[in-house]
This record gives C-alpha cells, structure tokens and sequence, in this order.
C-alpha cells in the first residue's frame, strides 16, 4: 500500500516566546514614549488647570477608586452601555441574516441604516432625551452607534461566503445547523471581530456621550460632565482614562472570547 | 431506472454551452463521461446535482435520488481535519474507525488532526474521494477524481471506488481513457 506524507508544513508551531516578548517590550517604550511626551507638555505649558501631569492624574484615579461612587458609576454606565452593544450587534446580526435571504428587505433596510450612520450622535441623542429617559438614554444610543456596523459587516461576511462551499452543503444535504457550524460561521468570524472591535469603540465613546448630555445619576457621564462643570480638569483626565481603559480591556476580552469560540484550538493554523 | 439526458440546452451570456445534449447512464453501473475541455461535461453535472438549470430539455431518473459527489475542487472545509470533514455528511451509523479503515485503504496516513489545508493536493483529492463514497447516495457523480494522483496510486484508488460502488449508479468525468479500462466502465462521450 503506497504511503504518502503530509506534503505542506503543518504550520501548528506556536509564535517564539522570544518574538512575543519583544512586541510586549515594544509596546512598553511606546506607551513610555507618550508618557514622556505628556509630561514634557505638561511641564512646558506649567498649568494643571489646563494640562495635569500624568502623576497627578494617576493620584486622581486612585483618590476616585476608593469612593464607592465611583465603582458604582462604572458599574452603571458599563452596564447599559453593554446591553446597548449587545443589543445592536444582535440585531444587526438577524437583521444581516434576514437582508441576506431576501433582496427586498435589503432594500427596505439599507437606507435605514445608512440614515443611522451618518446621523450625528447628538441629533440623535437630544432627539432620544425626548422620548426616554436619561437612565436608558446611553442604551439606545450604544444600541443604534453598534446596529449599522453589526449590520454591514455580517452581511458583507455571510456575500462573501464560499458559494462553492455552499454547493457542497446543498449536493450532500446539509441540515441548516451543519451548514452554520462547517460553513457559515468560520466565514462571519473574522467580520463579527471586526464589529464587536469597531463597535465597542464607538458604543463607548456614545454612550458616555448620551450620559454627559442626559447627566444619569452614578454614571461615567455625569462625574465627566461635574468634572467639567467644577474645572476639576485632574478629575476630567481620569474618567476619561478610566473610560479608554475599561473600553479597550472590554474589547480586548470579548474579541478573545470570539476568537476561542471560532477556532478549534487542535486546528489552530486556519488558512 | 436509468438516468436519460434529453435534449439539454444550456448557454452562459449568449454562449451554447450545452447543445441538445441527449445521453443515457445506466443504472447501477459505473459509466464514464469523456469529451474535450469546454463541452460542458462540468456544466451537466452541475446540472444533474441541481446546482444550475438548463435552459430547456429535461433528466430522467433523477428525481427523488440522493446524490453525492467528488467536484472538480476538493471543496473540503480547509480547517478541519479530514475525518471531521468526511463526518459531516457521512451515513449516521458509520463511526470514526470505519472512516480511518477507509482513509487508509487509498493509501492515506499521516493525516490524523490536521487540517486539511496542510494536506497535499493528492490527499486532499482522497479525503474527497472518501468523503463522497462514504455519504448516503444513490447517485454517484465525480468530476476528473483521479486527477493529481500518480499511476499506482491511482489504481489503488479505482480499485477501492469500484469496490465501493458496488451496484450503484456511478457517472465520473475524465478525459484519460486508462482510467475507463481500469474502471471497467460504459462510456459515453461528449461530442
């Protein structure tokens, strides 16, 4: 019997320690550099008042995170910001899915969307203190930022599917769950990191903005807007890292989560 | 009941692929499809799967059948393994051994747990091979199967699809009149 060995590399050689240091250490001296360029900034214009130094700005997160209101304004904003998020990207997903299957809903859909997206956030946030209340105000804004991207990238994710693949489902009759998990899924992965990635941004970035102008009680959005009001600019820099941390560590976990969940770790050198 | 062709007309933008195509396979048997590239062999396949509609002209003997396949591409799901992608439409009662006893009958090894992307194009080609053999069918139709597969192995291989397909209706497209001799099978050509 004529035997045959794997004729190409199986590429299952994890990245070199050594490489994956080096990018940390990298990133290390980036985020030194910009530091440093702050401080420099900070030291030439010499006014707290109008540019606080990192350090102060360091003691300003710590004050805050002993005072419970400030866990408790996290907890709260991240909270209907995340419902939000969540909530756009799983319609934009069905909303994808249904426009996929049908050319009319498509063109029922599309100009909604497109009116979404290019609204401006404000218009659309002063427009939605009319009919909600504050409270709920950064959901919905979260919700309608997140929906248009959710929406484009899964629809542009399920057109670009292998039609060939597609056939083969169809020739061996694949049962519509089959097709989702060996075809449909591994093809949408890569476009729903990339809405989650994009989204979580701009759900963050409006939300925190609907709570600013709707000023909720314990939020991000009305210690940002005190801050602001009382010229407690220390204070303003801190929420706003605190903001940019919390954002980025969110979409860093959840685009992990996706990637664990999409790729069968035996296999994890996909094409 | 024996498949019939009759009268197939097909044309892609203005141009006449297939041309009053009438022709016949017979049930049970293993009959093998030859003509020169560009005379719609692909595009009565295609055809007879469901995967495109003639413009006129009908199939008989297809109706209710259960068809399975080899395509001109693998069309495996690249980041499986080969036993995950023979999974997927196999019969329920066949289990993981039975597959692996198959894999090995062509001559297949090496290939446990990894994807079928780092699988050379002549195992690739077997893993469809078996992958086909093993579906539920009634109907067998593959396209140029044997090709990328050197002389021995390719007897290894028509010998394992011949004993597989033992009284089934089997159409293969090729244009290497050997893999007909070997293959003991009817031939029809295209003209």
């Amino acid at each position: 019997m004529k035997k045959e060995k794997a004729g190409r590399k199986s590429g299952h050689e994890t990245k070199p320690i050594k490489k994956h240091i080096n990018k940390l250490v990298i990133r290390f001296f980036v985020f030194i550099f910009w530091i440093f360029i702050w401080e420099a900034a900070c030291r030439i214009i010499n006014q707290e008042l109008f540019l606080p130094s990192p350090f102060s700005v360091l003691l300003s997160i710590i004050d805050l995170a002993a005072k419970q209101v400030f866990w408790l304004s996290i907890l709260n904003s991240f909270i209907r910001i995340f419902i939000g998020f969540l909530l756009g990207i799983v319609s934009g997903a069905v909303l994808a899915v249904i426009s996929y299957k049908s050319k009319l809903i498509y063109e029922l859909i599309s100009p909604l969307m497109k009116i979404i997206k290019s609204t401006p956030v404000a218009s659309f946030i002063i427009l939605a203190l009319v009919w909600i209340s504050s409270k709920n105000l950064s959901v919905l804004i979260a919700f309608l930022m997140v929906l248009p991207i959710s929406f484009s990238n899964l629809l542009y994710g399920l057109k670009s599917t292998d039609i060939k693949l597609l056939e083969m489902a169809k020739v061996f009759r694949l049962s519509g769950w089959k097709r989702i998990k060996a075809i449909y899924l591994p093809a949408l992965l890569p476009f729903l990191k990339s809405a989650v990635s994009v989204g979580l941004g701009f759900s963050f970035k409006s939300g925190i903005a609907a709570e600013v102008i709707g000023r909720p009680a314990n939020s991000i959005g009305l210690n940002l807007y005190e801050a602001k009001l009382y010229l407690m600019i220390k204070e303003l820099f801190a929420w706003t890292t605190v903001i940019i941390i919390i954002s980025v560590l969110f979409e860093k976990i959840v685009v992990k989560l996706i990637g664990n969940y999409g790729h069968d770790k035996k296999y994890a050198n996909k094409p | 009941m024996d498949i019939k062709v009759v009268n197939l007309n097909k044309s892609f933008n203005g141009q006449q692929v297939l041309n009053n195509v009438s022709m016949a396979f017979k049930n049970g048997k293993i009959t093998c499809l030859m003509g020169a590239s560009g005379k719609g062999k692909t595009t009565l396949a295609n055809i007879m799967m469901g995967l495109q509609k003639a413009d006129s002209g009908h199939i008989e003997g297809l109706q209710g059948k259960k068809i399975s396949a080899v395509f001109q591409e693998d069309r495996l799901i690249e980041h499986w393994d080969a036993v995950k992608n023979i999974f997927l439409v196999c019969r329920k009662d066949f289990t993981e051994d039975y597959i692996h006893k198959n894999l090995n009958k062509i001559g297949l090894t090496d290939y446990e747990k990894k994807p079928v992307s780092s699988l050379s194009g002549g195992m690739r080609r077997r893993v469809a091979i078996v992958r086909a053999l093993l579906a539920e069918y009634d109907v067998l139709i593959m396209d140029e199967p044997f090709k990328g597969l050197d002389f021995e192995l390719k007897k290894q291989v028509i010998g394992y699809v011949k004993k597989m397909t033992e009284g089934k209706t089997v159409i293969i497209i090729t244009h290497d009149k050997d893999e007909v001799e070997m293959l003991k099978a009817d031939l029809v050509t295209m003209n």
